[in-house]
């Protein structure tokens, strides 16, 4: 018997025919070939979050990207007007990387008024222009401002930078996110900037961990032991269902419901909770937002309301809790089976040590729960790749896992045919 | 040596050099190389004086805590650190976490 009423093709999969309704294949995540073209079919031709504004704090504020998926490194600079651009890290004389510490492989941050290649000292201001050359009349019909950095399409929405690493999107960046996400705006961002910052570097498909994060059909069984026994055997009876599914364009949907923690038996819940009030779904006292939700949030209009996670096509995803705080993830592929995973955790700073506990509890449960998530994507990569099994049958819970291979697909398909009619890019 | 807690919490001043600890790196190291007995009996002696601690903290804005307070805070979240090995795994690590890992790269201070 459904908890939740389902839209009335009695199912969330077939109210969304494209996705459709058989066993699918993981040769996407298995196959060096399809990644190579995923690489240009998905991650050139999408716009992809780099970060948010608040690690810009000021003009000259600058942080290094590296996007292996993409064969380069960026640069995102807040330059001496304000302005957030972003730049290829190559300098343009003989392409040293132009901003590195140490380590030209690691990213690296600051604040600078100016960027100078540390090879032969040619110097670039913070909008990208050629300042500088050492020895300049030693070169032949040189004219600086044919050097400038390389600049890469870049743009901020609700504080999140975006860049685009084609010649030119196809679409302007909001366009891109379309209704369902930019219905998040107003939701105060800007004010949710205490930031725990996590990273892993994951032996498994990057479409592996989006596929562990988009249904949790999985949470009762895999997370078991993370509750008292009593909790976990109803969870684990119950099952899972999420009172709200969407797919709109690229993007995807799962809106949950909500327990509060502090209305249960004791029984029910783990003496630290009782100590710090808080939990994985955050802490039991909410933080003053201080503004309305925006229509976008809680979409079934849940009480109590869990979460809403937003999966932003290709790789990146806004997780938005019930209790006031919100997290993202991104998802970077290094090759066909490994990528790196960033999960960042965003509060209304701690004004009190008793608020900044709370927090703690969050955030270490969020790294208990991730490395159970993480370390079952080794184990489904290595034995997707046996190939021998290759056809999995999805339910209505995972209707979101089947839309993002089927999106990639989709890209790659268009970005072949393009390809073809243009003669090879 | 000197104490390292406020003197209200002087019991558990036995725990305060192996677990106020700063960042999470070094909660999550030292939890990894701890006995269950070691975190046990932390989490027997901290759990207990947690209230208590919170309350005292409160006294204090976040940003402007002592010393012995701020070695305070640290152990609390050693506590909530030991807290997932002694109420859900019996074991230091998460079972059947072998191959992952997941680095904390940034932090509030406190």
């Amino acid at each position: 018997m459904a908890r939740w009423p389902k839209p009335p093709e009695g199912s969330w999969t077939r109210h969304y025919p494209g996705v459709g309704t058989d066993p699918i294949s993981y040769e996407d995540s298995i196959s060096p070939e399809f990644y190579e073209l995923e690489r240009k079919a998905v991650f050139e031709q999408a716009w992809l979050n780099v970060g948010r504004v608040e690690l810009l704090p000021r003009n000259g504020s600058y942080f290094t990207k590296e996007l292996q998926v993409a064969k380069t490194s960026i640069i995102v600079v807040r330059d001496m007007r304000g302005t957030i651009r972003a730049f290829h890290n190559v300098c343009r004389h003989r392409g040293n990387k132009l901003v590195w510490n140490d380590d030209p492989r690691r990213e690296t941050s600051g604040t600078c008024r100016q960027f100078t290649c540390k090879y032969h000292g040619w110097r670039y201001d913070l909008e990208g222009a050629l300042t500088f050359v050492q020895q300049e009349r030693e070169f032949f019909d040189l004219d600086k401002k044919d050097y400038g950095l390389v600049p890469v399409h870049c743009d901020v929405w609700e504080g999140f930078i975006f860049v685009h690493l084609s010649k030119q999107p196809r679409q302007p960046l909001r366009e891109f996110l379309g209704p369902m996400i930019t219905s998040l705006e107003g939701y105060p961002f800007d004010k949710l900037t205490e930031r725990f910052h996590y990273r892993s570097e994951v032996k498994a498909n990057w479409k592996l961990y989006m596929d562990a994060f988009q249904e949790f059909y999985h949470a009762p069984v895999l997370h078991a032991g993370q509750s008292p026994p009593t909790y976990a055997n109803a969870a684990r009876e119950a099952g899972f269902e999420a009172p709200h599914y969407r797919i709109e364009g690229p993007h995807r949907l799962i809106s949950t419901a909500g327990i509060r923690a502090w209305e249960l038996d004791a029984e029910l819940r783990k003496p630290i909770e009782e100590i710090c009030r808080s939990g994985l779904f955050g802490p039991w006292e909410q933080p003053d937002l201080g503004v309305a939700l925006p229509s976008g949030v809680n979409p079934a209009r849940c009480d109590p309301w869990g979460l809403d996670s937003f999966q932003l096509f290709p790789n990146f995803t806004i997780l938005i809790w019930g209790q006031g705080w919100y997290l993202t993830y991104h998802y970077w592929p290094t090759s066909y089976d490994s990528h790196v995973f960033e999960g960042t955790l965003y509060f209304v700073p701690a004004k009190t040590p008793r608020e900044r506990v709370a927090h703690e509890l969050a955030a270490v449960s969020f790294k208990e729960y991730g490395l159970q998530d993480a370390n079952t994507l080794e184990a489904t990569q290595s034995m997707l790749e046996s190939r021998v099994v290759e056809r999995f049958p999805l339910n209505d819970q995972e209707v979101l896992c089947r839309h993002l291979h089927e999106e990639t697909a989709k890209w790659v398909d268009e970005y072949r045919k393009s390809g073809v009619r243009a003669g090879l890019r | 040596m000197s104490a390292m807690l406020p003197k209200e919490f002087a019991d558990l001043e036995p725990f305060a050099a192996a677990w106020c600890l700063p960042s999470e790196p070094q909660r999550f190291e030292k939890r990894l190389a701890s006995s269950m007995d070691e975190m046990q009996a932390f989490y027997d002696a901290v759990t207990p004086r947690a209230a208590a601690a919170l309350t005292y903290l409160d006294r204090y804005a976040l940003d402007d805590l002592p010393h012995e307070a701020l070695n305070l805070m640290h152990l609390l979240y050693s506590m909530i650190m030991v807290s997932f090995p002694v109420e859900c795994w019996h074991a230091p690590r998460v079972p059947d976490s072998g191959a992952a890992r997941i680095d904390l790269i940034a932090e509030p201070v406190p």
